[in-house]
């Protein structure tokens, strides 16, 4: 029996992805009329919790009461007939039909022949209800995000969805849309509906939430009523306390020069706004510089500038001294950077190259052979060696990437970058979804180029990560650096509340 | 039966491959797509009243059945050697280039402004000179497109395939104006200058030179794919055009060549057929030789050999589907009809050399 003054009831969901646990025996409730905060970093499991609820994955174990009532929701269809809808993070419009076509499409009280008079009728109704602002003729295309995301929201209202999920939806708003995106729900709350705001912004969710859980890896670390918690507390339980040193760190040889040298930079995101907002920093050879903060703090888009796959719009860039801000990137790669990417399996290889070709691809220019041939002796030479000297564990070098393990594919990464002998290192959340005995091993590798002489940038969301490993710690929030300290002279609430967007004074 | 239906589909799912098939098993789907549209395709001609297995024997006879015959067979390989190699090197960097059939007009366009401006020049300049011609009509129509793509991303797909009939009426309208025959009065160029003509190389039969200079092109492209530096640029930024990019990989550049050169190659098949089969620009130059490029592209996997072996085998259906219909009544155009087919299965074993069908194991 479940609990009659929740509207939605999750007890024990257990969800599992091959080689991740995403939901470990997760216990979450929301009360009627609630604004309930799901707060965690990416991949802490959030959306997968909530694509359970409406019914996009099926959970491996759990219970779910919907108004103190077991139920089964097998797919979104179920999920709507027990009053629950979703905003996604990206939006499911069709942007030639207008905004009433969107709204109706799939509706299951259509029927054959579809009422659009009684059913713009309807809608226009609900815009003025809830001051939405909409044309209901307008086309999708004509509309802006924020717009975009309202016709979402009507979408719900017109099915009368009485528990709504939403799904980081402020990341696509400007401040004046988020702000009436917040009256919003203060009056769909108002109106006795529940509703769940995934966020991983503390400031939102202090101000939105009547209560909140924070997830970690998978777990729920606690809830709590928001007015009885603050930032700090948060931004705590989202990183975790327990850091655990495994690896030393001696001091190094730091060098005089700065390797990468980034001065006043200013870039836009993919909304359009700006990401990055006037950072400057510098890394000397030997020295490993460390990036914390909450993800979506502007930490992608500083990196994808510096590669070169992201213009800036002010601001310098310098490499060894030469500037190459807004190079493409083929004149970056050539400055001998080595580059880990965040998106391991979007950019980080060739899925159906061979183990070879992956290994040899970034220094393709060691195989020329007779002005136009490539030298496929010299590559399967390199690849063994390669292969054993970093000890990716494949039957032969002719396999293809993608049958690598997770561990093993970074491991690939890791040696064709590191081979060319860089002297500067960008590390992009280098363990992400890697297993204990992968995370040691790159993280081993990464302090290895450090004592060698190579400039590191490390960007990590795993603060025990950064702490780990970095000389000098840089916290992004919102685009600016809030402070750069050393990790032996900070503690984590410091580190927390420059998170949490409390700046630093006074510090280089 | 709805009930059959959703049984079977609930009790079976596509999944994605985590493995790859070794390459024999890749060729031998590719063997069981052009027996399934043969298959198919009988299904066609047993109305008709005739034995499939004959008229296939009728239609393998007609093609190889006698020097002639296999003579025949070869004049038709050249042109879709040409288009296949030219589809084929498109697609390996992820261009989708349907617009092989507007470049070969394009480019016997090209060839035939010399072939008609300048007699009495030797073979050995204005051969050369209306080849390279040929090949700059052709790139000439892919630069469009192509830097429509790279330039503003939009969808090549749709612009070489539109672009194909605005050069073919483009020509129409040179061959029934300016261009018009005057010695015959036909719709077709003047013929080019005797000098211009491609030598037979085979006394008796319509072989010519184009023959060889197709083969070279398809070995030119088998040193491309299989050993050179570009070939591997190529290949990278088909797989995965954002790693290769991070890599200093430049794909804009890479494409826009591969686009061209494509398009070249395409304009090459003009030209020659222009020069070794037609001698006038006419609308029947080409016999979809650029669609059944794609055919041949997918079929042979884009791989060199594939590619030949693809090519002889369309020259061999279209060849003999000629000789098909003299003998048994069958219309020739069925060969169309199977090279539609074969595409269709040729797409399906694509699919199935990155998916499986796999039972779902413990229902829930």
């Amino acid at each position: 029996m479940g609990n009659n003054e929740y509207a939605v009831e999750m007890r024990g969901i257990v969800k599992v992805f091959p080689g991740v646990v995403a939901n470990d025996h997760i216990d979450f409730s929301v009360k009627k009329g609630e604004i309930h905060a799901l707060l965690g970093e990416n991949g802490a499991g959030k959306t997968t919790l909530m694509n359970i609820l409406y019914g996009l994955y099926r959970p491996d174990a759990g219970e779910i009461y919907i108004n103190g009532k077991r139920v089964y929701i097998r797919n979104p269809r179920d999920a709507i007939k027990y009053g629950i809808g979703m905003v996604h993070q990206h939006f499911t419009l069709v942007s030639p039909f207008t905004v009433t076509e969107n709204v109706i499409l799939g509706y299951e009280d259509n029927g054959v022949i579809i009422n659009f008079k009684e059913a713009r009728r309807r809608i226009e109704k609900l815009i003025r209800q809830y001051n939405l602002g909409l044309d209901p003729d307008a086309k999708i295309w004509q509309l802006s995000v924020g717009e975009q995301q309202k016709v979402e929201i009507l979408k719900m209202l017109f099915r009368d969805a009485k528990i709504l999920i939403l799904d980081e939806p402020t990341a696509v708003l400007t401040p004046q849309e988020i702000r009436n995106l917040f009256e919003f729900l203060r009056k769909m709350k108002c109106e006795g509906r529940s509703i769940i705001f995934i966020s991983h912004k503390l400031k939102e969710v202090m101000e939105i939430s009547d209560r909140v859980t924070v997830l970690k890896r998978g777990k729920v670390i606690g809830t709590k009523v928001t007015a009885e918690t603050n930032e700090i507390e948060l931004a705590r339980m989202m990183v975790g306390r327990d850091v655990v040193f495994t690896i030393k760190r001696n001091k190094s040889k730091v060098g005089n020069t700065d390797v990468l040298k980034v001065e006043d930079l200013w870039v836009r995101g993919d909304r359009g706004t700006y990401a990055v907002k006037g950072i400057s920093l510098s890394i000397k050879s030997g020295e490993i510089l460390g990036i914390a903060g909450v993800s979506g703090n502007g930490q992608r888009e500083f990196v994808e500038t510096i590669i070169g796959i992201r213009k800036a719009d002010k601001g310098r860039v310098l490499i060894n001294g030469e500037d190459v801000t807004n190079r493409a990137p083929k004149d970056i790669v050539t400055l001998n950077i080595a580059y880990l990417p965040e998106d391991r399996e979007e950019s980080g290889y060739f899925h159906d190259a061979s183990i070879r070709d992956n290994l040899c691809s970034k220094v393709r220019y060691l195989f020329l052979k007779r002005l136009i041939f490539l030298d496929y002796v010299k590559m399967d030479n390199y690849a063994d060696r390669l292969i054993r000297e970093y000890e990716i564990l494949t039957p032969s070098r002719d396999n293809l990437a993608k049958n690598l393990s997770g561990g093993n594919k970074q491991r690939l990464v890791l040696a064709r970058e590191l081979a060319s002998k860089p002297r500067l290192l960008i590390a992009n959340q280098p363990t992400r979804g890697l297993d204990v005995g992968a995370t040691e091993y790159i993280r081993k590798k990464i302090l290895e180029q450090r004592n060698s002489g190579v400039a590191v940038l490390l960007v990590s969301e795993d603060l025990d990560e950064i702490l780990m490993l970095s000389d000098r710690v840089a916290v992004f929030y919102e685009g600016q650096v809030m402070g750069i300290v050393k990790p032996e002279e900070t503690s984590l609430e410091e580190i927390g509340l420059m998170m949490a967007g409390v700046k630093r004074l006074g510090v280089t | 039966m709805a009930t059959l239906i959703s049984g079977f589909i609930g009790k079976y799912r596509i999944v994605r491959r985590v493995d790859t098939l070794p390459l024999h098993k890749r060729v031998g789907l590719m063997v069981v797509a052009v027996i399934g549209s043969m298959l198919v395709s009988s299904i066609l001609i047993i109305p008709l009243g005739v034995n499939p297995l004959i008229a296939y024997y009728e239609l393998f006879k007609g093609a190889w059945g006698s020097k002639l015959a296999l003579s025949e067979t070869l004049v038709r390989f050249t042109p879709l050697l040409f288009t296949g190699v030219a589809v084929a090197l498109a697609f390996l960097a992820r261009f989708w280039n349907i617009g092989a059939e507007g470049q070969l007009y394009l480019g016997a366009m090209f060839a035939t402004f010399f072939g008609i401006s300048f007699y009495g020049i030797p073979s050995y300049v204005i051969i050369p000179l209306m080849l390279i011609a040929g090949f700059i009509g052709g790139s000439a129509a892919a630069f469009i497109p192509a830097l429509l793509r790279c330039k503003y991303g939009i969808d090549e797909v749709v612009t070489t395939l539109l672009l194909n009939w605005v050069i073919y009426f483009i020509m129409q309208a040179i061959i029934y104006g300016p261009w018009r025959n005057p010695v015959s009065a036909w719709p077709e160029s003047p013929a080019i200058a005797q000098e211009a003509e491609l030598m037979r190389i085979l006394p008796g039969t319509r072989l010519h030179l184009g023959l060889f200079i197709a083969i070279s092109i398809a070995m030119l492209y088998y040193i491309v794919y299989s050993k050179s530096y570009w070939g591997f640029e190529l290949k990278l930024i088909g797989l995965n055009p954002k790693a290769a990019s991070v890599q200093g990989i430049d794909v804009v550049r890479n494409m826009m060549i591969a686009a061209l050169v494509s398009g070249g190659i395409a304009g090459l098949a003009g030209a020659v057929e222009l020069m070794g089969i037609h001698f006038h620009l006419r609308e029947a130059l080409s016999h979809g030789y650029g669609y059944t490029g794609i055919v041949i592209a997918m079929l042979g996997l884009l791989h060199p050999i594939g590619v030949v072996l693809a090519s002889f085998f369309m020259a061999t259906i279209e060849t003999g589907s000629q000789a098909m219909h003299r003998t048994t009544g069958i219309p020739y155009p069925l060969a169309f009809v199977i090279e539609g087919i074969t595409l269709i299965f040729a797409l399906i074993a694509v699919f199935f050399m990155e998916y499986k069908v796999e039972k779902v194991g413990g229902a829930k």
